[in-house]
């Protein structure tokens, strides 16, 4: 059989990204979503749950300093629309489908065309006030980034550039599901301790909705316990969306890369992929919650952030091209 | 819609003959577009459109903010060529590709045509893109020209012409293969009972010649790899195209390194060799080390590892010294001297501005001839007569006059024309057309090639950047009893 062409570094780090960006709209896209939602069911000042929106994302600073107070119009102009912002939809697909175009050739025609109509889409979408029509479109964005998730699946060959796409995607996905539980459970936490009224199964049904979460849930744990909602968004062996759940398959994928058995490592990135890993297989969840959640996440992101250094650095950057070819030059 | 009110116009019509009867080879495809249901033309059309965006089927316009990306016009009634026509073509371009490879290995060699004075030296050392760094170089297989992509015209008395060779990087062949593609997609009906010559096998073709250049000694299966500028040139759906269809990688500057006159790629598993490459960057701009030291798109020493014969470049570097359009004057006479034959396809006749009688000859015609730079091509620095203001020819005067050996003119030809599809109904406009032509071990001419169209109403430039789209370009197969359609 013919050895697989090698992979650029170039070209692993555009797919790498691809992936993440999709990601991260089909994210946002979903907890804009749930927080419209939420906003229909909660007896409160109507641009209360905006905020939180803003810290999930992790922009909180920007957003104050250009749009000031976290209104529902200005939180999804900044989530949805606002090309200054980095991180929102419209963003994250224009930056998708660049990666896309710099690597069209080594990715299906199918999933470029996916891309580039989502990008075009977008692009011709104008503002929306009424929340009706806010909610097709956000719908249609989430479909759209699990079409191109399929179609990846169904159309790339498993090979070394779609374990890129794949170590992407997982990554972007645990963090995201750690920022809304580090969000959520700290806004929510007192309420819960207080009083249990109506609007806490509300909230906390939002949190498991904001990653699609909900329905699971319910099926392996039925009432909504903080503790076991935790536990199952941190811990859960089998929900795609658990941050366990997605560092193994990223650790599978980047194993798939180097070659190196799952359990040992050649790379740095697959020590600190390894240790994550170890990590969240062992920890119980009471001692996680005993020492707080939040600094748990904190350090938890951290983490991932330096895997994701690191796996940029052994196969990505020109620099250290030259400690890895001596290995191979000769 | 109906053809009932299309008007040739005087022009010479590529579906319609003088007399404004359909042409044999065409009658079928414009009954099947008669027969259309009102309206339906019009809807495949803006079909055609939206899959190309959607494809991305796009180019970058320079000048543009960065990114911006335009759809190459795309037009749904092909251009035929009958299949006795097109052998003629096709072995008119063989014969020309075969002189101008012997003429640019000569050029770089014993210069044994300058010698016998077929061609000035002068006119040959003076053209911008002869390139002294590429002297005594041995390309594999002997071959400079690897892809070529010839423009050709019909003139009103019916006959062919060469306008140009364009041997440099030429561009606009994946618009062959994904025009076909669109054509099925959106019009299936029109091939219906037509013996259209595929074009599909292009890839195929282009990688057997990639891998067939290979320098001696390299693998079975050699790395080939296509090199562009980046995203943000022109053609850069092109080259993406080429290497997807190809299943080679595509490379920018920034993945290849040389070291010890070998081409590596950067790659997840450290460095690999690079055996061919396909490039789709200038000579200018392919490495800083020997030509323009300011490049940031090249790949420092990457002549030298081609000149010591460890990698491959298609095209050769230096081979745009033919491109030269007072070069391209003696194309007919290379062809007698190398090959001992008359020259099949016609070359325009052309005035050279650097001898003084012809110069003389264009000044007093500007407004009759097309005034060329001999080294610029995109539809730029150019003048054409009987479009032109006094102004303008007053200008040109003053360039000739400062530059003479940089301009040759030749008579403006009325570009052949095929009705087009302009609103609601079809008018005529001026075509030409570029058969795109492959030398490995041996030489390959691709059935048809890019049908360039002039959108504007009389415009005569066909040119993507000047307001030109495209048509499919149908060379029908050889059958038997098609011969009395001659």
């Amino acid at each position: 059989m013919p050895e697989n062409p090698p992979l650029l570094s170039r070209v692993a780090d555009s797919v790498y990204w691809m992936a993440r960006y999709i990601e991260r709209a089909e994210n946002v896209a979903r907890y804009i979503g749930v927080n419209l939602n939420l906003q229909l069911d909660l007896p409160m000042e109507p641009n209360q749950q905006w905020q939180p929106l803003i810290d999930t994302s992790g922009d909180t600073e920007e957003f104050k300093k250009r749009f000031g107070e976290a209104t529902q119009a200005t939180v999804i102009e900044f989530l949805t629309y606002d090309l200054a912002n980095t991180n929102s939809i419209a963003s994250c697909l224009r930056f998708a489908r660049e990666n896309a175009r710099s690597v069209r050739e080594a990715i299906s025609s199918e999933m470029w065309t996916q891309v580039n109509s989502m990008y075009l889409d977008m692009q011709m979408q104008r503002r929306v006030p009424d929340p009706r029509q806010l909610h097709e479109i956000l719908r249609s964005i989430r479909l759209g980034c699990h079409l191109f998730q399929g179609i990846t699946d169904a159309t790339m060959s498993h090979g070394e550039a779609w374990h890129f796409a794949r170590l992407g995607r997982k990554l972007e996905r645990a963090d995201k599901t750690s920022r809304i539980l580090d969000v959520k459970y700290f806004i929510l936490l007192p309420s819960t301790r207080v009083v249990g009224t109506p609007y806490d199964d509300i909230h906390w049904a939002a949190v498991l909705k904001s990653v699609s979460g909900f329905s699971m849930y319910r099926k392996k744990h039925g009432r909504l316990v903080p503790s076991e909602i935790v536990d199952f968004l941190l811990m859960d062996r089998e929900f795609p969306r658990s941050i366990r759940f997605c560092v193994h398959s990223a650790d599978e994928s980047l194993h798939a890369i180097t070659g190196s058995p799952v359990g040992t490592f050649m790379y740095p990135s697959e020590q600190v992929m390894g240790l994550l890993r170890a990590e969240l297989d062992f920890t119980p969840v009471e001692r996680i919650l005993a020492g707080g959640l939040h600094e748990y996440l904190d350090s938890l992101q951290e983490k991932m952030n330096t895997v994701d250094s690191c796996i940029l650095n052994d196969f990505a950057t020109p620099v250290a091209q030259s400690q890895v070819a001596g290995a191979h030059a000769d | 819609m109906r053809f009932d009110a299309y008007q040739t116009q005087g022009f010479r019509d590529e579906m319609f003959d003088d007399a404004g009867v359909v042409r044999p080879e065409a009658r079928l495809l414009l009954d099947t577009i008669e027969s259309l249901e009102e309206g339906q033309l019009l809807q495949c059309q803006r079909a055609a459109e939206r899959l190309l965006l959607q494809m991305g089927i796009t180019f970058n316009v320079y000048g543009d903010s960065a990114g911006a990306e335009r759809i190459f016009p795309f037009d749904l009634i092909p251009r035929i060529v009958r299949a006795e026509e097109w052998e003629w073509i096709e072995r008119g371009l063989k014969q020309r590709i075969h002189a101008l490879n012997e003429f640019i290995h000569d050029i770089y060699h014993d210069q044994k045509i300058l010698k016998d004075k077929i061609i000035p030296e002068e006119v040959v050392f003076s053209a911008t893109f002869y390139r002294p760094q590429c002297a005594g170089i041995n390309p594999p297989r002997r071959i400079w020209c690897h892809i070529t992509g010839t423009d050709l015209v019909r003139h009103a008395d019916g006959n062919i012409y060469v306008l140009e060779d364009n041997l440099r990087v030429p561009s606009g062949v994946s618009y062959v293969l994904e025009n076909r593609d669109l054509m099925k997609r959106t019009f299936p009906q029109v091939f219906e009972g037509l013996r259209v010559r595929p074009v599909d096998d292009y890839p195929s073709n282009l990688l057997e010649m990639l891998e067939s250049i290979a320098p001696p000694g390299t693998a079975d299966k050699p790395t080939v790899v296509l090199l562009t500028p980046g995203m943000y040139n022109s053609a850069y759906f092109e080259h993406s195209f080429l290497a997807q269809q190809m299943g080679i990688q595509l490379v920018e500057g920034r993945d290849l390194a040389v070291q010890d006159d070998t081409v590596w790629m950067r790659t997840t598993k450290g460095l690999r060799k690079v055996d061919v490459i396909y490039r789709r960057i200038d000579d200018d701009f392919m490495d800083p080390l020997a030509f323009r030291e300011d490049s940031l798109l090249g790949v420092p020493g990457l002549l030298d590892a081609y000149r010591a014969g460890k990698v491959a470049l298609a095209n050769a570097p230096g081979n745009g010294v033919a491109d030269d359009k007072v070069v391209y004057a003696y194309v007919p006479d290379m062809i007698r001297y190398y090959m001992g034959e008359d020259a099949i396809l016609y070359n325009v006749p052309t005035f050279l501005c650097w001898r003084d009688k012809d110069r003389q000859h264009v000044l007093e015609n500007l407004d009759k001839l097309v005034v060329k730079a001999a080294n610029e091509a995109g539809g730029y620095g150019m003048l054409v007569g009987p479009h032109s203001t006094v102004e303008e020819q007053k200008e040109f005067a003053a360039r000739i006059n400062a530059n003479p050996r940089n301009y040759i003119a030749q008579p403006t030809l009325a570009l052949s024309r095929v009705p087009t599809v302009i609103d609601d109904h079809f008018e005529g406009r001026h075509v030409d057309l570029r058969p795109y032509i492959l030398y490995g071990k041996d030489i390959k001419v691709l059935p048809g090639g890019l049908t360039r169209v002039a959108l504007r109403r009389g415009s005569l430039v066909v040119n993507s950047s000047q307001g030109g789209g495209s048509k499919d370009t149908w060379v029908l197969a050889a059958a038997v009893g098609e011969g009395s359609n001659a």
